[in-house]
């Protein structure tokens, strides 16, 4: 018998159909439903579910009473126990309570419905404790933890579920500026990694020989970096899940949102503050290693505090290495990736092309705005 | 150049002028000329290509070309006993027509749906390959025996993560060659010492270049110049004992009748398609392949399309697909996308597995035999001339074998040139790719010579060292 | 009698299904497909039975495990294995985009199957062979007009070993002049063809890879930074597989040149550029084509096929040996190539591929390749301004940029709306007797679809393409069943492709299905 868990914020998505951006927060919630906004994530929820079926038989749905679980899988028609109890209008809170419930009873599997902050209640809950997929139904969706459609989320259910080869990954889990958004600027933050399983498989007319998985690539990309690192130079290790890999490769741990210094292949210290950064480099040679992070392709911005001014001047343009997957710049549409330090000049001055190692002996010249 | 052209040529139906200015006027452009607007003028020609006039009609190509063609002097007018890479053997005839059918001639990458077929015939070339050689996985061929071995020693390289190979030293120069450009830069290659006696490799010389840095060793059977390697297990033994791959180079033709490399330690076995079905095509019908055991270290190495069967949602329908389409071993993540697929030999594939079909276990065994009794019955008769050593080698020889006409104070281009105004190609002269063995030539002798055509060849040198 | 009527240019097809066992299920103990000449009675009293010749140990004591299979049965396989391929000369071919397949003659076939071309043993003395290598030269000389190079050679056997055959001449230029460790990067972009970054890597050299601008031609301001002193060379196809032509791209070349590097022509999309635009006015120093995409020579399944590579004059003494040169009074096999790269196929290559190819041109000539370009393009414009029709169906970029012989569509809004991507909507054009290609690897369009209609397809052949392709996108929104299904009326049903990435589960061949079958 397969355990998994299901969690749906009930009110994503309401704020969309009436203009508003969300619904975070309890006055903008009251103005959605005055505007006659109607709940959506149930039934996209059901459409997901639905998917499911074939597997009905070795399944029991562990769910949140009512609208937050219940009533959406007793539609899909699927085996279920209630195991949170919630008897007002739905909070972050609950979200989190029936996650760490869920946990404890030893699901493999996450299900949930809603948008960014949905996600950012599943992550402080579960962390990468358990493999969890999203079903888009919130307006604000940064988070790549979602799946296309709530078809595609149910069907990559089934594949995880029928254990079919699928590969784990580390997806973000994007924190957005609620006061910004809403008067329609997008500042985005990493916020965490969820565990979320991904077909990468190329199916289709294969004429040449496919390219890395982004899994796979960021390996060959570790790979590069680790086989070409030089001797007794300091190398500060940006934030990212394609980072974490060098650290893989170089058998160190990483911190997952942290700056980490390494040095001839050891780790000189973890999750660095700019302060600690700079009495250790000190005037020495000293190379950056950066990914893209946060959805927009924010390579240094909001929430790099720790590689402050100060410190990159001290490195210096020539010694700044971003490293990205051919996915990740697919993503970004063609618009360029973003420095903002918070000094002015200095995002001018990085501003540019750069030969982002994107494989192994393969870059892409891409630009770098500030 | 402006806007005239061949009207109405059957290769091409939109030439017509009425149907050109239906779509022009649909398009809302003026002139032809309009379709190439945006290059600029400086990259335009703008005068026509100054080409031979075309044939008229479909009658004068094929005279002209057919013309052409009759300046040739084919192995089927001459008596051929050249080989070195390149072999005239029978083709039967269900080859030519099967390779010959528009379907599998002009398909190229479609679908395991629409091109059903042709998945299934490279699976059961694949197959019927893995039999002959007694192993599991078999590429997707490649371009020609020299490819094959180049990628062979690339992928050991990749697998044992070590930068050299060592090479017998009776290799082909030419099929060196391509192993060398192909392997530079990350594979330096070195050549082993041969026993002059027997041609076989010098395994003190082998055990003085092994060392933690050879990926692989790769040796021939038979080899190049025709003799069997009779201690084919020894070699295996001390490359593995050194960390290195066995790599052995095959001529399936031999297959039948001879002992397969995987009984002495192969772990890579490459070759030549050609002799199962191939007409010689002045060298253009050579194809290359790649065969190992099914362990998944080895399968993710090749750079080659594999094809493997599977069910399909139908009870009792075989399907094909790709295996292991993503191959991510850390050697193939440091060089993933460094060799590459693309078109290489896929009908010359088809038709060896229809060769192996229909000449079954009896047909390749008799081949063999056929050819083991005409090649030795050549070479006696050989040595029976004065001053011609019928086999140099103290060895075995198999289809090829050296003729030594160092007694005779001839040079080989000379009886070369003697026997060429007899109507007969002799062997491929070695003197310059082997200058230590002299005046020496690679004969081969096939199951389509005839003993009448041994006799002739016999008698004719015979004529030309007594004068 | 009634007419029979016959309306719809949406075909009604069904592909041949035989539902043929595996070769290793036919025939039975004793069968023989074929009987092979055995020694004269003369023979064997001289050498005896063979066997005993063969030294102690070599002999094959492993059984020799092929099927025994009558001749008939055999062909009646093979035969039917052959109805059930959809090759280019049978069904309307716009569906592989870059792949250039168009009609193959069938006349080039047969003058290629005469004995004068096949019964010819590579190394015979070039006394007999003048014949094909009059061909291979005068073939020489005809690419040497359309591309304004100075030299061919036909050694390569397809369009990534003629890349390679490129890559290994930069190599070799630099290193005699001594700047082979410094220059180490070869630059290329998204959308060349996925070979022209994988053979220079081959070759040790760090890719760079530039991308499109928006208006989907490489980025020059991109290219510019990317250029430098450690450029060995540019690789790249124009136009590139979009489509689209970079009109800058002397500006790109003269920027390599005058850095030191080496400017190489994909011309996989030569098609329709005969006579309009050669690679020597664009300042490129070698180039090479495909003869089994624009030259018209079959594709054979994937081979074999031909990559002319050809060069300026100052880079001829590196191509691979020999070349076929001409002496005023006969041919020969040139062997002194001072700096040769060395080999990279054996032999000089496939001389009846370039044969077909010489039959091809000759029967085209200047007008006729003008006119292949031509109607290539036209063909292809129409195809779009056809297709578009269909809401839905977009071109990336902008769609007033010139498409030239193909163009890659994107499907985004129906994918959308439908749910349904590229591969599915190609699994129900097979259903169609058609074709369909999405796009190599990553698609850095979304949902992307790449057709070329070449010269060859009549206006009656488009319209059908048309005309079922919208149909397909109809039931996309209307009868997704018959889509998730898909293919129905082709050989097989859909592929469960689990097993192929499980390495406990794939089958390479049937000696290992046997064993793992065998098992349960």
């Amino acid at each position: 018998m397969m355990k998994i868990g299901l969690i749906v914020n009930p009110i994503a998505g309401m704020g969309g159909r009436v203009g508003l951006k969300g619904t975070d927060g309890k006055d903008t919630l009251i103005r959605a439903i005055q505007m006659g906004a109607r709940s959506e994530a149930p039934e996209k929820t059901i459409k997901a579910l639905q998917q499911l079926l074939p597997l009905k038989e070795q399944l029991l749905v562990f769910t949140c009473s009512g609208d937050m679980g219940e009533n959406e899988t007793v539609q899909a028609g699927l085996d279920y126990e209630v195991i949170y109890t919630s008897y007002r209008n739905t909070t972050s809170d609950d979200t989190v309570l029936a996650a760490l419930r869920m946990q404890e009873l030893g699901i493999s599997l996450l299900i949930f419905a809603g948008g960014d902050g949905t996600a950012r209640d599943i992550y402080s809950a579960i962390g990468q404790k358990v493999p969890a997929i999203g079903i888009p139904a919130g307006v604000k969706i940064h988070s790549p933890v979602y799946g296309n459609t709530p078809e595609a989320a149910g069907k990559l259910a089934v594949e995880f579920l029928s254990g079919r080869l699928v590969q784990l990954v580390d997806e973000e889990v994007i924190d957005i500026d609620e006061e910004a958004y809403r008067n329609d600027v997008v500042m985005t933050q990493l916020y965490g990694y969820l565990k979320v399983p991904v077909i990468d498989k190329w199916i289709q007319n294969k004429k040449a020989p496919t390219p890395l998985s982004d899994k796979a690539s960021q390996m060959s990309i570790a790979l590069d970096i680790a086989d070409n690192m030089a001797k007794d130079v300091f190398y500060l290790i940006g934030p990212g899940s394609t980072t974490k890999a060098l650290m893989d490769v170089l058998e160190l741990k990483k911190t997952l949102l942290g700056v980490d210094i390494i040095r001839n292949g050891e780790l000189v210290k973890a999750d660095c503050n700019e302060d600690e950064i700079l009495q250790i480099i000190g005037d020495s040679e000293t190379k950056l290693i950066i990914t893209p992070t946060g959805g927009q392709g924010y390579l240094l911005g909001r929430g790099n505090q720790q590689l402050s001014p100060k410190v990159l001047s001290k490195i210096g343009k020539r010694n700044i290495t971003i490293i990205a997957t051919e996915g990740k710049l697919i993503q970004l549409n063609g618009n360029p990736l973003r420095v903002y330090t918070g000094d002015e000049c200095l995002d001018k001055e990085l501003s540019g092309y750069y030969k982002v190692l994107i494989g192994y002996g393969m870059s892409r010249m891409y630009k770098v705005e500030g | 150049m402006k806007d005239y052209g061949f009207k109405n040529h059957p290769y091409i139906p939109n030439s017509g002028p009425e149907v050109q200015k239906k779509m022009l006027d649909y398009l809302g452009l003026e002139s032809l000329e309009d379709l190439h607007a945006e290059i600029p003028e400086e990259l335009k020609l703008n005068r026509p290509l100054d080409l031979p006039k075309p044939y008229g009609s479909e009658y004068e190509l094929r005279r002209a070309v057919e013309k052409l063609l009759s300046k040739n002097s084919t192995t089927k007018e001459y008596l051929s006993f050249l080989g070195a890479g390149c072999w005239q053997h029978y083709v039967p005839a269900i080859c030519d027509e099967v390779n010959s059918r528009s379907e599998f001639l002009t398909a190229y990458a479609g679908e395991p749906y629409n091109d059903h077929g042709r998945f299934q015939t490279l699976f059961e070339y694949e197959s019927l390959v893995a039999e002959l050689l007694d192993m599991e996985v078999v590429n997707v061929p490649t371009f020609d025996w020299g490819q094959a071995a180049a990628t062979s020693i690339r992928m050991a390289s990749r697998m044992t993560g070590r930068g050299e190979a060592l090479v017998v030293g009776t290799i082909d120069p030419d099929r060196l060659m391509i192993i060398e450009n192909y392997c530079d830069p990350g594979v330096k290659i070195n050549k082993l010492a041969y026993d002059e006696k027997t041609g076989m490799m010098d395994l003190g010389d082998l055990k003085a270049n092994l060392s933690s840095n050879t990926a692989a060793v790769y040796f021939e059977n038979p080899s190049f110049l025709g003799f069997l390697e009779t201690n084919g297990s020894e070699i295996s033994r001390l490359a593995h004992e050194a960390g290195a791959i066995s790599i052995v180079g095959v001529d399936p033709s031999s297959l039948g009748v001879i002992e397969p490399p995987s009984a002495y330690g192969a772990d890579i076995v490459c070759g030549d398609l050609q002799p199962l079905g191939m007409h010689m095509n002045y060298g253009g019908g050579q194809s290359g392949f790649i065969s190992t055991r099914n362990e998944e270290r080895f399968v993710m190495e090749f750079p080659s399309r594999l094809f493997g069967v599977a069910p399909t949602v139908v009870e009792g329908e075989y399907g094909f697909g790709d295996v292991a389409y993503e191959r991510t071993s850390f050697g193939n993540l440091r060089e993933k996308g460094k060799e590459y697929v693309g078109t290489q030999t896929a009908l010359l594939g088809i038709t060896a597995g229809v060769y192996l079909s229909t000449m079954g276990p009896k047909g390749m065994e008799e081949l063999g035999q056929n050819i083991i009794q005409k090649s030795q019955y050549t070479i006696k008769a050989l040595s029976g001339l004065k001053g011609v050593v019928g086999s140099r080698f103290d060895a075995f020889s198999f289809k090829e074998f050296v003729v030594d006409f160092n007694g005779t104070g001839k040079t080989v281009e000379e009886v070369n040139k003697a026997l060429l105004l007899k109507g007969i190609f002799g062997g491929k002269d070695l003197s310059k790719a082997f200058p230590e063995m002299g005046q020496c030539a690679l004969y081969c002798v096939t199951e389509i010579h005839m003993k009448e055509d041994i006799d002739r060849l016999v008698s004719a040198i015979k004529e030309i060292v007594e004068e | 009698m009634k007419r029979i009527i016959r309306k719809n240019r949406v075909r009604s097809f069904h592909q041949a299904r035989w539902n043929e066992p595996i070769i290793f299920e036919l025939g039975s103990a004793g069968e023989r497909g074929i009987l092979v000449p055995k020694a004269e009675e003369e023979i064997v009293e001289k050498v005896g039975n063979g066997f005993d010749s063969i030294p102690k140990g070599m002999g094959r004591s492993v059984p020799l495990k092929l099927p025994e299979i009558n001749q008939k049965r055999v062909l009646m396989h093979y035969l039917r294995l052959s109805q059930e391929t959809l090759g280019g000369n049978i069904n309307i071919e716009i569906g592989q985009g870059t792949c250039t397949v168009k009609y193959n003659p069938v006349v080039n076939d047969k003058l290629a199957a005469s004995e004068k071309m096949s019964e010819l043993h590579p190394l015979q003395d070039t006394s007999t062979t003048q014949g094909i290598l009059e061909i291979i030269h005068r073939t020489d000389l005809m690419m040497r007009e359309i591309s304004g190079m100075d030299h061919f050679s036909f050694q390569a056997a397809g369009g990534s070993q003629a890349t390679m055959t490129m890559a290994s001449i930069v190599r070799m230029y630099h290193r005699l002049r001594g700047e082979e460790e410094q220059r180490d990067e070869i630059i290329t972009t998204v959308y060349s063809h996925p070979s022209d970054a994988a053979a220079p890597a081959l070759k040790g050299y760090k890719i760079i890879t530039i991308m499109a601008d928006e208006n989907g031609r490489p980025d020059y301001e991109a290219f510019k930074a990317a250029v430098s002193e450690r450029t060995a060379a540019f690789v790249v196809a124009n136009p590139e597989d979009t489509g689209i032509f970079n009109p800058r791209i002397k500006e790109f070349t003269d920027l390599v040149t005058a850095a030191g590097g080496l400017n190489c022509y994909d011309q996989a999309n030569a098609n329709g550029l005969y006579g309009v635009a050669r690679a020597r006015e664009a300042g490129f120093h070698m180039c090479y084509f495909n003869l089994h995409k624009s030259f018209g020579t079959p594709h054979g399944c994937g081979g074999p096929g031909s990559g002319a590579v050809g060069v300026i004059s100052e880079l001829r003494d590196f191509l691979p040996k020999p070349l076929v040169e001409f002496d005023g009074e006969k041919y020969f096999l040139d062997y002194d190539i001072k700096n040769s790269i060395g080999k990279v196929r054996a032999f000089i290559g496939t001389p009846q591929v370039v044969l077909k190819a010489y039959s091809w041109i000759m029967s085209l000539g200047a007008e006729g390749l003008y006119e292949v370009a031509k109607v290539a393009s036209l063909n292809n414009v129409y195809l779009i301004k056809r297709l578009l029709k269909y809401k839905g169906l977009e071109l990336p970029y902008r769609e007033d940029v010139q498409r030239i012989e193909q163009a890659r569509y994107t499907m985004e809004k129906i994918a959308k709306d439908t749910g349904f991507s590229s591969g599915d909507i190609a699994r129900r054009v097979m259903d169609f007797g058609m074709h369909i290609w999405s796009s190599h690897h990553p698609f850095y369009i979304p949902d992307p679809l790449t057709l070329e209609p070449t010269e060859t397809p009549s206006m009656e052949d488009l319209e059908e393409y048309v005309e079922t392709l919208h149909h397909i996108f109809d039931e996309a929104y209307n009868n997704p069943e018959i889509i998730k299904s898909a293919p129905n009326n082709s050989t097989i049903h859909m592929v469960d492709e689990s097993s192929m990435d499980d390495p406990d589960q794939w089958c390479p061949t049937w000696r290992v299905y046997e064993q793992k079958t065998k098992e349960e």
